[in-house]
């Protein structure tokens, strides 16, 4: 395992993979505490910032140096000691470049971790080992699972606090597995921790002998995730048009975008939507490179070799794997906005690169996103409230389920009056 | 099995790209803001890429304060006229001879808060309805908490307790008259990146930030470069050393590192060993410890 994470070696980082996470746990959880830890131990922290929460500490009366404050943000936040938005941050090491999303763990902020997990590869939640699973920790599994989050690592901290005990750590994974066999998340970990003594963040612990896993360092630099984009559907939702205004490239057309899905090659057949007019590629470029082959999430510019007439929010892909094509779009939703959703309301949606209108048709039901029942008589939709429901659009889009593909089974809602995104929606 | 793997700094390019087509593809009047700065510079190179063969669609702004070390804005005309983009050029002295804004006394006087009011009055006069900067998360702990496409009401402000939810890679840049958008394609990139980028993608860049020798003073332990904007104390006393800048800002606050670093894979190498952050050297930070969030929240870069 990796500890002098210190010096970066100037070659190396051109073999880097990058891994998103996100962070879930309730309050005093000690998840800005192990973060803090992780950047520390990881060293990350400069030595200015490490002055800066030394300093605040002190002035605190706190007795130790506070490393939760490394990841404090904005003033409303230090004042009442809470995170109230998603923060991002970042560290490396040899191996692999992290970006964070720390979101905040109040029963309010569901939305917010919806939109943190929305990116990530894996999902770290805690859990306080003197408390066991609690209401949140339902909670945030099911969102993980809900936003098709890859990998969820259960984090078991204060062990330091309950002597560092197996059966307590075995009791809890116990009760999380029951959980978790009711959803969909196929990759779960779970790690014995303590945050603020550092046992099993980036080095072993000397305390748990029982515990034969690796650090959570090891497991985040070493997790597998070559596999978390889809590389079987060919998708790509054409962004923009290229056409140069310029005599050296008269006649050239390209079509702009990032590749959703499946691995796309020069001389492939492929089928244009709406409109279901068949070309054949005949270059993908990124700037001045020609490439042999192109998959997700690379952006690059497609030519054809005919001439048709694509602009965008169209999708190009092969002829024999098409994405569903339709106006009537089963989604699960989290609301996030204050003003709850109106039934039978008009709103925007954005998909892929497509824009349209919607009408929320029918509300199925609502989830309970504790216990995970389902809620058929209550269709009062607010704030942080998940909820199934068909929407009716202007016109046709191109989409996968999203438990199939997360870019091309991902809606957002927006209120036409405010332009306040109001709703995340994934696909069924 | 073939594994389909990109490396980290390929895919925050590919993230930033995306980023920069949407904005050319939801907003009628963009423009990319332009200090002459590494980040700046390595957005406008992303920018090229978006769009290659056809040129960058935007102009680019630059926000002077007058203050500028010489060799930024030499080193902005040559990179312009190689682009073949438009520049727009905000003045601050400008908006003080206009009496828009007072400027400051003392020793420590900068022109750092003034370009404020110079780039909402810039944004406002050429009607742009996003601007793309190259501001990063990771700089200062209120950028932490910004998002890529950030929404500005009519007076330039921004509100990071009423931030629109930012999901997946849809990016919504829905407005209304008089609002505009703030953009910021590199937000997942450290100084690290950054510099690994533009070494792959051998990026030009302005001679401050390579190892020279210039005559510099130290205040409150920074390293200034001496220069006649900047008054200095009698016990503040210039000599000759060799520095480089890691940022680039206005000669006022802008503070120099002790450095032999003359090639992009030293200065790599130094970053890797840094102690401080890159911000460490600026005094316009040091000034409170929410500075940074009120400058944001009146509508700073």
């Amino acid at each position: 395992m990796t500890t002098d994470t210190s010096t970066q070696d100037t070659k190396g980082y051109l073999n880097m993979e990058l891994l998103r996470f996100t962070t879930a746990g309730s309050v005093d959880d000690g998840k800005s505490t192990l973060i803090g830890r992780l950047l520390y131990d990881s060293k990350s922290i400069f030595e200015d910032q490490y002055e800066a929460i030394e300093e605040s500490s002190k002035r605190k009366g706190d007795e130790h140096v506070n490393l939760a404050l490394l990841t404090d943000g904005l003033r409303a936040e230090r004042e009442q000691g809470i995170t109230i938005d998603v923060a991002y941050r970042y560290f490396a090491t040899p191996k692999r470049k992290f970006i964070i999303a720390d979101t905040p763990g109040h029963i309010q902020y569901t939305r917010n971790m919806v939109t943190g997990a929305s990116t990530a590869n894996l999902a770290l939640i805690l859990v306080d080992a003197r408390k066991g699973v609690v209401e949140q920790t339902y909670r945030h599994t099911f969102i993980a699972a809900l936003l098709g989050i890859p990998h969820v690592v259960f984090c078991i901290n204060k062990m330091d606090l309950v002597d560092y005990k197996e059966e307590t750590f075995n009791t809890i994974k116990d009760q999380v597995e029951a959980f978790a066999s009711k959803l969909e998340t196929k990759d779960i970990r779970f790690l014995p921790i303590s945050a603020l003594q550092g046992d099993n963040v980036v080095y072993e612990s000397e305390h748990m002998p029982w515990y034969k896993g690796g650090t959570l360092l090891y497991l985040l630099e070493t997790i597998h995730i070559g596999s978390d984009h889809n590389h079987i559907d060919c998708r790509f939702p054409v962004q923009q048009v290229i056409r140069p205004q310029s005599d050296k490239y008269h006649d050239f057309r390209g079509y702009a975008g990032r590749i959703a899905g499946g691995v796309f090659k020069p001389g492939d057949d492929v089928t244009v939507l709406p409109s279901g007019f068949s070309s054949k590629i005949q270059s993908i470029h990124t700037y001045t490179e020609e490439l042999s082959e192109a998959f997700a999430p690379m952006s690059v510019t497609i030519q054809l070799e005919d001439e048709i007439d694509i602009s965008r929010g169209d999708m190009i892909v092969r002829d024999n794997n098409r994405p569903h094509v339709g106006q009537d779009i089963d989604i699960m939703i989290c609301w996030m906005n204050e003003k709850p959703l109106v039934p039978n309301g008009k709103y925007a949606i954005q998909h892929t690169t497509n824009d349209a209108r919607c009408l929320v048709k029918n509300i199925h039901y609502k989830v309970d996103i504790n216990t995970l029942h389902r809620m058929e008589d209550d269709k009062s939709i607010k704030m942080n409230d998940i909820a199934r429901v068909t929407l009716r659009t202007t016109k046709p889009l191109f989409y996968d389920r999203y438990s199939r593909n997360r870019v091309t089974g991902s809606v957002i809602l927006i209120d036409e009056g405010t332009n306040e995104t109001v709703a995340a929606g994934m696909i069924i | 099995m073939k594994a389909y793997n990109i490396t980290h700094l390929r895919e925050l390019e590919a993230e930033a790209i995306y980023v920069i087509r949407e904005v050319a593809s939801q907003f009628e009047n963009p423009a990319i803001l332009f200090s002459g700065g590494k980040d700046s510079i390595t957005v406008a190179h992303l920018a090229r890429k978006a769009f290659f063969p056809a040129k960058v669609p935007f102009p680019l702004v630059h926000i002077d304060t007058g203050h500028n070390f010489a060799e930024t804005i030499s080193f902005r005309d040559e990179y312009i006229r190689e682009l073949g983009a438009e520049l727009i050029v905000g003045s601050v002295q400008e908006s003080i001879d206009e009496g828009k804004v007072v400027e400051e006394k003392g020793y420590n006087a900068s022109r750092n808060a003034l370009q404020t009011v110079t780039l909402l009055d810039t944004i406002e006069a050429n009607k742009f309805d996003a601007c793309l900067g190259g501001a990063r998360r990771d700089e200062e702990k209120a950028r932490a908490k910004e998002r890529f496409f950030s929404h500005r009401d009519e007076f330039g402000q921004w509100d990071p307790k009423n931030q629109r939810p930012e999901l997946w890679n849809l990016f919504n840049g829905k407005k209304h008259f008089g609002e505009n958008f703030r953009v910021f394609p590199i937000s997942n990139w450290t100084e690290m990146d950054v510099w690994q980028y533009i070494l792959l993608e051998n990026i030009q860049l302005p001679s401050l930030y390579f190892a020279h020798e210039r005559e510099i003073f130290i205040r409150d332990n920074v390293i200034m470069a001496s220069n006649p904007l900047v008054p200095q104390r009698d016990t503040e006393v210039s000599v000759k050393k060799t520095i480089r800048f890691r940022t680039i800002g206005d000669m006022t606050c802008t503070g120099a590192v002790e450095s032999s670093a003359s090639t992009l894979e030293e200065i790599i190498e130094e970053v890797a060993a840094s102690r401080q952050t890159e911000r460490g050297t600026r005094s316009d930070d040091k000034r409170s410890e929410a500075a940074m969030e009120d400058r944001k929240k009146q509508g700073y870069f």
